[in-house]
């Protein structure tokens, strides 16, 4: 099924259908646990998944992911930075360090796992895992 | 700075303008930091997923205007399936104090962070008098 029949609308229709899926439980709180940083979207594209996350002024170098079995760990550091003499007017951005763990509901191939970084955004291609696709069994 | 803090997540800002939009979307105010040296005035906003083709940034009667723009084809074909933020276009203004040099504002877009350098003319500047 397309979600998005006519590109005009995408934005309206996408958002709508992002706010519908905030309180789907996919990926409840697991025992991995850690911390809620960096807020991620989890889209299925045909069999594969594929989690979004906004990481704005974090550098490739400063991110870590790493995978294991179901889960996925994101982890490190944003850093601001100013010099020592600017005299600051509004101060929104925050610093600090992260570590996140999410277990996924679905079986991964977690050699096939792809990672981009761009524009701010962390993208994570997951792969389903062959065996974890459903077949279609005829019916004889 | 001292020991790193651990990150927390905010949920965004949705942006209630006095104007509407004719363009379906949402928009969300990015999160900002302003500061200022002896000669220019630095903006730092955060737009993930903002590429630098679509950062629109107009100074008018003293009022900065920054606009970036998401592009929805990115997400076509992906059907959500859980999220945790909304995605949606970034606009924001500002008024300004100081006389700006228009010609010398520098613009750029890192990591989703757009960093805008405004500098002040000559007469803007603070001035150290000596006494003779």
């Amino acid at each position: 099924m397309a979600l998005f029949p006519d590109p005009f609308d995408t934005a309206s229709t996408l958002q709508q259908a992002l706010d519908t899926f905030r309180a789907s439980r996919w990926l409840a709180p697991g025992p991995s646990g850690g911390g809620t940083y960096p807020p991620m979207n989890v889209f299925r594209k045909g069999d594969d998944f594929i989690i979004i996350a906004e990481v704005p002024g974090i550098k490739k170098s400063d991110l870590d992911v790493q995978v294991k079995g179901n889960t996925i760990r994101l982890a490190g550091t944003k850093s601001v930075n100013y010099t020592e003499k600017a005299s600051l007017h509004r101060r929104e951005r925050l610093a600090g360090r992260f570590d996140r763990a999410v277990t996924l509901p679905i079986e991964i191939d977690p050699d096939g796992v792809k990672a981009e970084s761009r524009d701010g955004t962390l993208a994570l291609f997951l792969p389903r895992a062959e065996r974890d696709k459903p077949k279609s069994i005829q019916v004889a | 700075m001292a020991d790193p803090q651990e990150l927390a997540v905010r949920e965004k800002k949705e942006l209630v303008g006095k104007e509407e939009k004719t363009v379906p979307g949402r928009y969300y105010m990015p999160y900002t930091d302003i500061h200022e040296t002896d000669d220019a005035l630095t903006v730092v906003m955060e737009m993930p997923g903002v590429e630098k083709k679509d950062v629109i940034i107009a100074l008018e009667n003293d009022v900065l205007r920054v606009d970036g723009q998401i592009d929805f084809k990115k997400y076509e074909g992906m059907e959500p399936v859980y999220t945790e933020y909304n995605v949606g276009h970034y606009t924001r203004s500002f008024t300004l104090s100081n006389k700006i040099e228009q010609e010398r504002i520098e613009a750029q877009l890192e990591d989703g962070v757009l960093t805008l350098t405004l500098p002040k003319t000559k007469e803007a500047q603070p001035r150290r008098i000596s006494i003779g």
